[in-house]
């Protein structure tokens, strides 16, 4: 949960030295299209390595028959059921089928809603991603400002007040900070709803809450909820790149050319540390994401995380085998996007593509 | 320029930061209480004998029938919440340090193997961690806790595997660094020194970085133990771990009977941050950038 | 002819966990419009803080703790955040000693050296374009108009300093503060560079003070040697005076080691011993410990004595009637 801090030393390495890569990430060599090629097929067989793991290991949870059927089901009604959910099947008959139908865009149905998996998802997922989207963007926009103060000034009280801050955010549990704030702000002060999503309007035919009043005052608490953690990251990030690079003979330079703090700070630093930041925004998209599982439980929030849950608990293992996919896909999709940022980001991997 | 020994002078540095040193004495002194809490926790909260219904969900300070004082109230069963939190510390702190030492093992030693095979090995299996820690820790300590069941030791295999990469890629990073050296070189070439030179120089080396690691997994673990409880997943009802006290009393919590979630949660906050505190310094400690 | 700079009895301090290091303690100099000196010693002498110091560029936890130091008349110990920024970059400039570190890696040389010309003046892109194409040229870079789109790593060690000279020069300075620009490059590089300097200074009449550890570099281009050790001048003159009769032993000893001066297929001769620590100084002559004249005397502090800008601190100095 706090890998933060490793992530973070190792995020901080790349200011200086390009050649250092993040996990999952390699260097351009080459022309585009070979590396595209190269991170695609890269890309596959993890995928297929993933989905190998998450179905052997999902299809290990107890026995979905008894989740399917009532306890009085006759013999000949459990036999027909297994049967047609392919359970009687040995295990890598099933995976082979899974692979089969899943090249067909197949996901299979899911035990309890009887639905196909991929529109159960499907439609769960806007409400995921714009809480996700929300809660990321507002820690960056207001992490990183704080957090370069803090590394601007790291003896004042403000830098200090800010820290403790993170510190907290980093420390306490997301879990715990959702019952705290339906505590204060639902139960005590009555101001915003414990749970649910509230009155959606239409965007291209998907119900959104950010579009109403309604739904924003539904939004707001899970969205703080979840932003708290990446807030706090963001902070420590750019307080740590600031006072690194406050300290190099960069900023030394310009300020004996007579540049002023505000114009250091917002044209050398914030571009020396936005190679950082933007990995870390990146990547802390995809754990977001992960995270919305106990944001959603908590706050009732209809999204996929809220699904998982109740597949764990209801052992609906489609829907779970089908989550752990799309995750794995958007881990694998995010981690290439952001080796195109830091490309575009960083001149001398620019270079290096050009070679 | 006191102290003579580098421990000694590490500690000399260490208490000048009075938050830090105040987190470290809290750390030790909730380890304490935890090992001691069945001599001093008013009740014993796992002997369903001394429960009684009548006394279920009673506000901080109320006498029970038992004519004792529960200075943080009673949860849904009864329980003197001040006793299940006590309980419930030595849980997680078991938890927690046990996935800790087990993860800083198998990680250190992965990573550290890793870094002195080089080659094939050393790629397949730093490629393999790149991979696990691109992935959320949460989402793999979640699908594990499910597939594996219920219990303690469950529990801690599906936190180490979830946290052990974070240590190999230390381990391996710190490691690499130093075979690089010339005098690694030099004696790794020499089959009756090698052994000396791992555990003289290499070793020692790599530690700190590695310790700092711990002391922020050992929060994690802890904190990652409480989230799974809470989503159900964590350990057995019979004992509950700070985390399952807090689920207990989300849904009472609605109704304004805050304490059965709220001093479970304080006394989880308190450790966590503490611990991090002290990792805190000790990382700024051993970080050479950042010292005059 | 009135001093351009005017340094008094300047001292800057670092609290550290360990003491106060006295990295300046008391130092002294003036420089005339256009006037080259150079700022000579080991590192550790405190010479390049003494070049921070000027133009109030001393980080944390270093501070300037007495003396003063006045610039065109106007004294810059205590001058307003704003006003010394201003003087920055327009009337004082300087250069560090690795190029690679302090020019932006991911802004391009035109961004940077608008950055530095809009800290100074209200000016449009196709003008600031010209004018940094115009001094980048001066500095000997060729075709200077494309340069201009290149980032930092595209260009060598020699270019990069010359693009960070060419920064400094940028709004006309009186007076450039160079720390050591030369010690990173190449020898031949080194060499074309200091002949640029000197012709650029010369042509716009720009002041100099060139800090080195190198005696040979200094002579190449200074009028006036200034001799740093442990935080102190210990020798001044000008460069014909210092070279060819130092006073001091420690500048005979810093002579004696120069290669160029040895005598071929003869050891060169070395200084014994090494700086003491500047946090906790010896009584007296910081040289004595190394000194093969010291006297019980030298346990005293030796005062800078001299006159006529030629200047000596030590009770002994060389070339005195024994």
């Amino acid at each position: 949960m706090r890998e933060a801090t490793v992530k973070m030393s190792v995020l901080l390495g790349t200011i200086f030295n390009p050649a250092r890569r993040l996990p999952g990430g390699q260097a351009f060599d080459g022309d585009m299209l070979g590396y595209f090629l190269q991170r695609l097929a890269q890309a596959l067989v993890v995928m297929l390595v993933i989905s190998a793991l998450v179905f052997a290991g999902v299809y290990g949870i107890g026995n979905p028959i008894d989740v399917l059927l009532s306890p009085d089901a006759t013999q000949a009604i459990r036999e027909a059921t297994i049967k047609a959910y392919g359970l009687d099947q040995p295990l890598w008959v099933q995976y082979r089928d899974f692979l089969l139908r899943l090249a067909a865009g197949d996901f299979g149905r899911s035990f309890v809603f009887n639905m196909p998996v991929l529109e159960l998802i499907l439609s769960r997922l806007p409400a995921t991603l714009e809480l996700t989207l929300l809660a990321v963007f507002g820690a960056t926009f207001a992490g990183v400002p704080l957090g370069m103060y803090a590394g601007y000034r790291p003896d004042g009280i403000a830098a200090r007040a800010i820290m403790a801050f993170s510190v907290l955010g980093f420390s306490v549990p997301t879990f715990w900070i959702g019952l705290v704030l339906i505590l204060t702000f639902a139960v005590t002060l009555g101001w915003l709803p414990a749970g649910g999503r509230g009155e959606t309007a239409d965007l291209f035919g998907v119900p959104f809450s950010f579009l109403t009043l309604d739904g924003w005052s539904y939004l707001a608490l899970p969205a703080l909820n979840l932003s708290l953690f990446k807030f706090a990251m963001m902070v420590r990030l750019a307080r740590a790149g600031t006072r690194e690079t406050m300290l190099g003979d960069a900023v030394k330079f310009a300020r004996a050319a007579g540049e002023s703090e505000w114009t250091i700070l917002h044209r050398h630093v914030l571009r020396l540390i936005a190679i950082p930041i933007v990995t870390v925004f990146g990547l802390e998209f995809g754990s977001t994401l992960a995270f919305a599982v106990v944001t959603e439980t908590i706050f009732s929030w209809p999204g996929v995380g809220k699904l998982i849950i109740d597949s764990i608990s209801s052992l609906d293992r489609p829907v779970m085998v089908a989550y752990l996919m799309l995750v794995a896909f958007l881990f694998i999709l995010i981690n290439f996007l952001v080796d195109i940022a830091y490309a575009a980001l960083d001149p001398r991997l620019r270079a290096a593509r050009a070679r | 320029m006191n102290g003579n020994s580098p421990l000694l002078r590490f500690w000399d540095e260490f208490v000048e930061n009075r938050v830090a040193l105040a987190a470290f004495l809290l750390v030790v002194a909730i380890v304490g209480i935890a090992a001691l809490a069945p001599i001093v926790a008013p009740q014993d909260p796992y002997d369903l004998a001394s429960l009684a219904l009548a006394d279920a969900r009673r506000p901080p300070g109320f006498v029970g029938s038992k004519g004792f004082t529960h200075w943080l109230g009673t949860d849904a069963q009864g329980r003197d919440l001040l006793s299940a939190i006590l309980y419930g510390l030595r849980v997680s702190l078991q938890v927690g340090l046990a996935a800790g030492a087990f993860a800083f093992a198998v990680g250190a030693t992965l990573g550290a193997v890793a870094a002195f095979a080089g080659g094939r090995t050393e790629s397949f299996i730093m490629r393999f961690i790149d991979l696990q820690l691109s992935f959320p820790a949460i989402l793999l300590a979640l699908v594990l806790a499910a597939v594996l069941g219920q219990g303690k030791w469950q529990l801690v295999t599906a936190l180490v595997t979830a946290q052990y990469a974070y240590f190999a890629r230390t381990a391996h990073g710190a490691a690499a660094a130093e075979r690089a050296k010339d005098y690694v070189m030099a004696a790794l070439s020499t089959p009756l020194s090698a052994r000396r030179v791992v555990f003289r120089h290499i070793l020692p080396n790599c530690l700190p970085p590695l310790i700092v690691v711990a002391t922020v997994q050992v929060a994690n673990s802890i904190a990652l133990e409480a989230t799974l409880s809470f989503l159900g997943l964590g350990l057995p009802v019979t004992e509950p771990s700070l985390g399952m006290l807090i689920a207990n009393g989300f849904q009472y919590m609605l109704s304004g009977r805050y304490w059965i979630s709220i001093y479970p949660g304080v006394a989880l906050i308190v450790l966590i941050v503490a611990i991090n505190l002290v990792g805190d310094q000790i990382r700024d400690q051993l970080n050479p950038r950042l010292r005059r | 002819m009135t001093a351009l700079l005017e340094v008094r009895d300047l001292a800057t301090h670092f609290a550290t966990r360990t003491g106060v290091v006295r990295a300046v303690d008391g130092v002294t100099l003036s420089l005339a419009p256009g006037e080259i000196i150079g700022l000579v010693g080991e590192s550790g002498s405190g010479k390049s803080v003494t070049g921070f110091s000027i133009l109030g560029l001393v980080d944390p936890p270093g501070r300037i703790v007495r003396g003063s130091v006045r610039f065109e008349g106007r004294e810059l110990v205590g001058l307003p955040h704003g006003e010394l920024r201003s003087l920055r970059g327009r009337r004082i400039a300087m250069v560090f000693q690795d190029p690679s570190a302090t020019l932006n890696p991911v802004l391009t040389i035109l961004d940077q050296m608008r950055l530095a010309l809009e800290a100074h003046e209200r000016i449009g892109k196709a003008a600031a374009r010209a004018r940094a194409a115009e001094i980048l040229t001066r500095v000997g870079i060729p075709d200077a108009g494309r340069r201009l789109d290149s980032y930092p790593h595209q260009l060598s060690g020699g270019m990069r300093q010359r693009v960070a000279i060419a920064i400094a020069l940028l709004n006309r300075p009186a007076l450039v503060v160079c720390d050591e620009p030369t010690t990173a490059l190449d020898v031949s590089i080194q060499a074309q560079i200091l002949a640029e300097m000197k012709s650029l200074a010369r042509e716009s009449g720009t002041a100099l003070i060139w800090i080195s550890h190198d005696l040979s570099t200094v002579s190449a281009l200074a009028s006036r040697i200034l001799v740093m050790y442990a935080g102190r001048v210990v020798e001044e003159g000008t460069v014909g005076d210092v070279l060819s009769a130092p006073r001091h032993p420690y500048t005979r000893g810093l002579l004696d080691s120069l290669p160029s001066l040895a005598t071929p297929g003869q050891d060169l001769r070395q200084i014994p011993g090494a700086m003491p620590s500047l946090s906790d100084p010896p009584p007296g002559c910081a040289f004595a410990p190394r000194c093969a004249h010291a006297v019980d005397a030298c346990t005293a502090m030796p005062d800078l004595v001299g006159a006529g800008g030629r200047g000596v601190r030590c009770h002994r100095p060389l070339g005195d009637a024994p």
